[in-house]
């Protein structure tokens, strides 16, 4: 069976390429593009793997990391936080939300299917 | 007395000497001879005895005689010698004996006016080397005072208690910026001697500072100093040094022994020492010999930079970067995930295709514009990191046209140039670059004159280089800009350009043909004006007294104005501000105001000139057309002014812990009681009356207007009727009446106030 991915990312022009990449890999896809829909989506979609970004409307990525890791239902999703934050204390605080992996943008779209697929083993 | 009863005395053993012998031996006669014998010796002498009597008391009266003169020259002489010697020992050094009397007397006050004579070469000798020493130490403080008002930085110096000693014109300056007040004076007036510290800087940062440099000086450090950033009322931020002002020298080795031993509490004022308190007392001992400093901080140094604008260009900065990194990163990353995208993907249908093409195309024109965005609005912030500093801009050229002169024998003459221009620039690098365009022209071009031309256009400043004649070919320009600057031996590394980029500045040759005349125009930044009022530079530069922007005797006066102002201290212990007001008339309860406060305060027996409060004051009615004769103000002067209700509070923060002092006080203190009540401001100091005073001192003379009494105490009067005028001239008056009062026994605050109360019932029951 094919893993299922979660895109969260308010920004369309990083979605459409995501989207297609992860698409390529086999995964199956869900979009979200702001915090509430986020955690909807996790909750219905089920995804095992969550492409997380920080700044966005309603809720932030650290918000959605937080809760997620909250509910005992969803422990097991892992978490990858996209952003165009790169300061080593925001890095920080993204791990210590219990973010799997810290990737900022601009990153290689190589890179980025390697680390998704060894945290997916 | 004791001497005439000596003079009686020596007068009956005289008797006794010329009786005794005769009667001694008509007594023995008697005893030995026969019955017979003693009646023809009684029938011979009875007959006769009277002239012997007559000649006894002859010789009697001729041996007083003799015996008053001798006790006359030798006794009262000595005796008036003596009195004679001990005027000369006390009030009055220059009286001499008389010699007189005796040969043996004479010879006695010779040898004694020898000795007041060597012990008077003795004296003034000691006095010229006291004179030269102090001479020595003036000239020293006076240097020190002169070094510090150059000096580009704040610095003030305190005493334990936070007491200013010392102040230097940038240090007034900088807290006068820093007061955004409604007034001229607020903020400015709060920087003074014998001030404290504590009403500009926070005392918890002041106290821990020291606390640090204690400990930095108990461990020995080579640097005990301390810095912090404090942040003003006015949310200015200050860059702030401590440094601590140590008791030096032999002083210093002595203190130390006394300390070490504990039961002695350390002497003077290091008794409230912070290190001293902090120290055990075991340990005291060797602490204090290794480390004999830590107990003798006397002080502290401060150097006061306002680093407010630094900050802000240092925030904006980060902003920028911030915009262009981050602000970037999303933009970038979608670019990069799109291509990689494309080019892993050959497979990819035309319409994907097109869609990723669009997301490149669209980043990279948003990256575009938030670049052009991020430049324009951080233009400023992002120029060179080169230390430049803000100069006046003929204090440049004066500076480039000396050097020319010096070094190439050229003639300057200085054309149009704008005094008040400050520039942006590294003065020696600009200057560098005048002399060697100045060289450049000479040896090419053999020009004999070159003129300077300072003037502004918005934010650029052009420096013109001009000559008459000759014309050169722009190339000859971009040539020389290239090449290092060297001028006759003087080598530099950099070349023109490096200069001109250095200030972000452009260079370029131009012609005047209708004067034929060509020129080198240099455009720098222009700096904002700084706050520096040219007139209070100038008016210390050009007063002749030394500058009274510190007093060191201040150090040891603890806590000298301290809390309230005790009644018992001497005159010449405290601090005043003399003040006068203008008013729009004579009757307070009538409705009359305030239209002028002017003030001047007195520390240590000094009128500080530096330290005044002078503000116009509004009104808000009318002026009498009577009054403006008077004190010269006219409406178009009061109009927008700042009303007293503002006025006033700052007035009563300019005169805290100081003892107020005017001439009729009386007059002035009743139209501030009017407002006390409304403005919730109240003057509770003492009040000293110079006309009271006056009388004090002069009961019998008929005036005691100020010019009166000015003139009989010989003080020059310029420039009164206005407040602060009159207000110089008041405190110059109280200052000659000091000692005047000393004379009458009148030393204490309590006793000058007694004593013109007393007057004053006087005066009113005429």
């Amino acid at each position: 069976m094919s893993y299922r991915i979660l895109i969260v990312d308010d920004e369309p022009n990083i979605v459409i390429s995501l989207e297609y990449l992860m698409k390529k890999e086999g995964f199956q896809i869900a979009v979200a593009t702001d915090g509430e829909a986020a955690l909807q989506q996790a909750s219905s979609f089920l995804p095992d793997l969550i492409l997380l970004d920080i700044m966005m409307p309603k809720k932030s990525g650290f918000e959605v990391c937080q809760a997620l890791r909250a509910n005992p239902a969803l422990a097991a999703v892992k978490i990858i936080m996209l952003t165009a934050k790169g300061r080593e204390t925001e890095v920080a605080k993204g791990l210590a939300l219990g973010a799997d992996a810290y990737i900022t943008k601009p990153f290689s779209t190589k890179d980025l299917v390697v680390q998704i697929k060894s945290l997916l083993g | 007395m004791k001497v005439k009863f000596r003079f009686i005395v020596a007068a009956c053993v005289l008797g006794l000497l010329m009786t005794g012998p005769f009667g001694l031996t008509a007594a023995l006669l008697l005893a030995d001879a026969k019955d017979a014998e003693r009646a023809a010796f009684a029938e011979f002498l009875i007959p006769r005895l009277p002239l012997g009597a007559l000649i006894t008391v002859l010789g009697f009266i001729a041996g007083l005689i003799l015996l008053r003169s001798l006790f006359q020259q030798y006794v009262h002489g000595l005796l008036r010698m003596a009195e004679t010697l001990r005027l000369m020992l006390g009030a009055n050094r220059n009286f001499r004996v008389a010699p007189e009397g005796p040969p043996e007397v004479r010879e006695l006050a010779r040898a004694a006016n020898d000795l007041a004579q060597q012990r008077d070469e003795l004296l003034n000798d000691v006095e010229e080397q006291i004179r030269t020493a102090k001479a020595t130490v003036e000239e020293e403080k006076n240097r020190l005072a002169a070094l510090m008002s150059e000096l580009a930085m704040g610095v003030i110096v305190c005493n334990l208690d936070g007491r200013i000693l010392l102040y230097n014109s940038r240090a007034r300056l900088q807290f006068k910026a820093l007061a955004q007040g409604p007034t001229s004076m607020s903020g400015g007036a709060l920087i003074g001697l014998g001030r404290s510290i504590f009403s500009i800087l926070e005392r918890g940062q002041i106290t821990h500072s020291l606390e640090n440099i204690q400990q930095r000086l108990r461990k020995g450090s080579a640097e005990p100093t301390a810095n912090f950033i404090t942040s003003t009322r006015g949310g200015q931020l200050l860059r702030c040094q401590m440094a601590p002002v140590l008791r030096t020298g032999a002083d210093s080795a002595t203190t130390a022994t006394v300390d070490s031993l504990p039961p002695n509490p350390p002497p003077g004022e290091g008794g409230d020492n912070i290190g001293s308190q902090a120290a055990p007392a075991h340990d005291q001992t060797t602490a204090t010999t290794m480390l004999g400093a830590e107990l003798q901080v006397t002080g502290y140094v401060l150097t006061i930079e306002n680093i407010t604008r630094n900050f802000e260009r240092e925030a904006e900065r980060d902003q920028a970067l911030q915009a262009l990194t981050d602000g970037n990163r999303a933009a970038l990353g979608n670019i990069r995930a799109a291509v990689e995208t494309l080019l892993d993907s050959p497979e990819m249908e035309a319409d994907y295709r097109e869609r990723f093409t669009r997301v490149i195309a669209d980043e990279a024109a948003a990256m575009s514009s938030k670049l052009e965005a991020t430049m324009s609005r951080f233009a400023d912030s992002l120029k060179t990191r080169w230390p430049l500093e803000d100069v006046l801009g003929i204090d440049i050229l004066a500076a480039a046209a000396r050097r020319i002169e010096d070094r190439l024998q050229l003639p300057i003459k200085h054309e149009d140039q704008d005094a008040e221009l400050w520039m942006r620039v590294d003065s020696f690098a600009l200057i560098q670059a005048i002399t060697f365009l100045a060289s450049r022209l000479q040896d090419h071009y053999a020009i004999r004159e070159l003129r300077l031309r300072l003037s502004a256009e918005g934010r650029m400043v052009f420096v013109d280089l001009i000559w008459s004649g000759t014309t050169i070919s722009s190339e000859t320009l971009y040539t020389w800009e290239l090449e290092p600057m060297n001028v006759g031996a003087e080598t530099s590394p950099l070349t023109l350009r490096d200069v001109i980029d250095r200030h972000g500045g452009e260079i370029w040759y131009q012609r005047d043909k209708a004067v034929h005349s060509a020129f080198f125009r240099i455009v720098l930044p222009a700096a904002v004006t700084p706050e520096a009022p040219a007139t209070d530079q100038a008016q210390h530069l050009h007063s002749d007294s030394r500058p009274e922007y510190y007093d060191f005797d201040l150090f040891a006066a603890r806590d000298a104005a301290g809390s309230g102002i005790d009644p018992e201290r001497r005159l010449t212990d405290l601090a005043y501000s003399v003040f006068d007001t203008e008013t729009t008339g004579l009757q307070p309860s009538e409705g009359d105001e305030i239209i002028q406060l002017g003030a001047v305060r007195i520390v240590n027996n000094r009128l500080l000139r530096q330290e005044i409060f002078d503000q116009l004051v509004d009104p808000v009615i009318p002026l009498k057309p009577e009054g403006i004769p008077i004190h010269g103000i006219t409406e178009a002067m009061v109009n927008g002014q700042p009303k007293l209700d503002v006025v006033l509070p700052v007035f009563h923060e300019f005169c805290a812990e100081t003892v107020l002092v005017a001439h009729n006080a009386a007059f002035d203190m009743r139209f501030f009681q009017l407002k006390e009540d409304s403005l919730g401001v109240r003057f509770t100091q003492p009040v000293l009356d110079t006309l009271l005073l006056s009388a004090v001192i002069h009961p019998n003379q008929e005036s005691h207007r100020l010019e009166s009494i000015a003139e009989r105490l010989g003080i020059n009067v310029i420039g009164r009727h206005t407040a602060l005028g009159d207000a110089y001239v008041t405190g110059e008056v109280f200052l000659k009446m000091i000692p005047l009062l000393a004379d009458m026994g009148i030393v204490t605050l309590q006793q000058a106030l007694d004593a013109a109360q007393k007057t004053y019932f006087a005066r009113v029951k005429y």
